[in-house]
């Protein structure tokens, strides 16, 4: 199917979010001292990389069922898409819920 | 007492510039239900007049912009366009978004369209007519929500003219960086520039080419920068703006000089940094 240029702009933000999750670090340390604690047993690991994952597509997920020719709110959504990823793939932001 | 002082202050600005709103003073921000002393007369009939407002909610992005329609009685309400938003925001619809905070036209965060005209909400009087204001937001700004722009590209503009003093040279004495009367005169009309973004979001050029062409008030603080005596990068300030984009797409329409509710000229402003790049 040939796809419009929204709908290009669309999966391209969707695929700039997997890159900006792929940046992240697969298992968060939360402190110097959980560093040290570290053993290969009780290693709690909290897979981010995955949240971040998640988190992409639950926003893509929840506009799914917009028009394909509602421009207007696609152009929107697209801006605060792209706002929001400008904010999230900041290496200061190591998690989200 | 109050009518001599706002007239001792007109002569002073009168001088200044023409453009400069007539009229400044303000006896008060909302009128509770009891009369003030400000508006002694005409108390018991109602002056009703009608508010058409832009709305806009980005929690439905799939509903469309509407113009909502509210009434308020003049009587009881501050004589400025801002007075009216608070107060429709306070008691009729608190749902009601837009970005205030001086209220004296300092800060600029109420820049919004009025009845077709960019300005400051607390600097424009409610026309007395029976006619219906609109009030939009700044033109050809994405909207947050409401009344509200976004005005990050705006900013980043702003940034990129780097508007700080650069200096390499210490002060002779090592105190203040000092500069003679006559230098600091050139900055008036200038330093007063509130960054409300009226004149640009008025300029046709600056809708067409906003991600390039810097428009009028950056441009006009680009002038601040490259006049101030004390700066020493003009040559790097003048090699920023050499292209066709950023300053050149300046067609002198002077949207920019009929707006601004500061009454200062944007227009003259870029005039000047053309003379400059041209000699």
């Amino acid at each position: 199917m040939r796809l419009s240029g929204l709908q290009r702009d669309v999966l391209s933000l969707y695929r700039q979010c997997l890159r900006a999750a792929r940046a992240k670090p697969e298992v968060l340390i939360h402190s110097v001292k959980a560093v040290l604690t570290i053993t290969y047993t009780n290693l709690q690991k909290q897979a981010t990389r995955s949240h971040f994952k998640t988190f992409a597509r639950s926003e893509m997920n929840k506009n799914i069922k917009i028009d394909k020719r509602d421009f207007a709110a696609i152009e929107f959504l697209l801006r605060k898409g792209r706002r929001q990823l400008e904010v999230y793939s900041a290496p200061g932001i190591t998690d989200i819920h | 007492m109050a009518a001599l002082r706002s007239s001792s202050r007109l002569l002073a600005t009168a001088s200044r510039s023409a453009f400069r709103p007539a009229v400044f003073t303000r006896s008060m921000a909302t009128l509770g239900d009891a009369t003030n002393d400000a508006t002694p007369k005409n108390s018991s009939a109602s002056k009703m007049k009608k508010f058409q407002i832009y709305r806009w909610n980005p929690d439905q992005p799939t509903e469309k912009p509407k113009m909502q329609t509210y009434e308020l009685d003049l009587n009881k309400t501050g004589p400025m366009v801002l007075d009216a938003l608070v107060r429709i925001k306070n008691e009729i619809d608190p749902t009601l978004t837009f970005r205030r905070s001086c209220r004296e036209g300092i800060c600029g965060s109420c820049a919004m369209n009025i009845n077709g005209t960019n300005t400051l909400a607390c600097l424009c009087r409610i026309p007395t007519d029976t006619q219906d204001m609109k009030v939009y937001p700044l033109p050809h700004t994405y909207v947050v929500k409401d009344l509200v722009p976004d005005l990050t590209h705006f900013y980043k503009q702003y940034k990129s003219i780097k508007p700080y003093l650069q200096r390499d040279t210490p002060s002779p004495d090592g105190k203040e960086y000092r500069q003679s009367k006559a230098d600091r005169r050139k900055l008036d009309g200038l330093y007063e520039c509130i960054l409300c973004a009226c004149c640009s979001t008025s300029c046709p050029s600056y809708w067409w080419n906003a991600e390039e062409y810097l428009g009028p008030a950056i441009l006009l603080q680009s002038y601040r920068w490259i006049i101030d005596s004390r700066d020493e990068r003009l040559s790097e300030r003048k090699a920023a703006l050499d292209n066709s984009m950023s300053l050149y797409r300046c067609h002198t329409i002077l949207n920019c000089t009929r707006t601004c509710p500061k009454g200062l000229n944007p227009g003259l402003a870029i005039a000047e940094i053309k003379k400059e790049m041209a000699f």
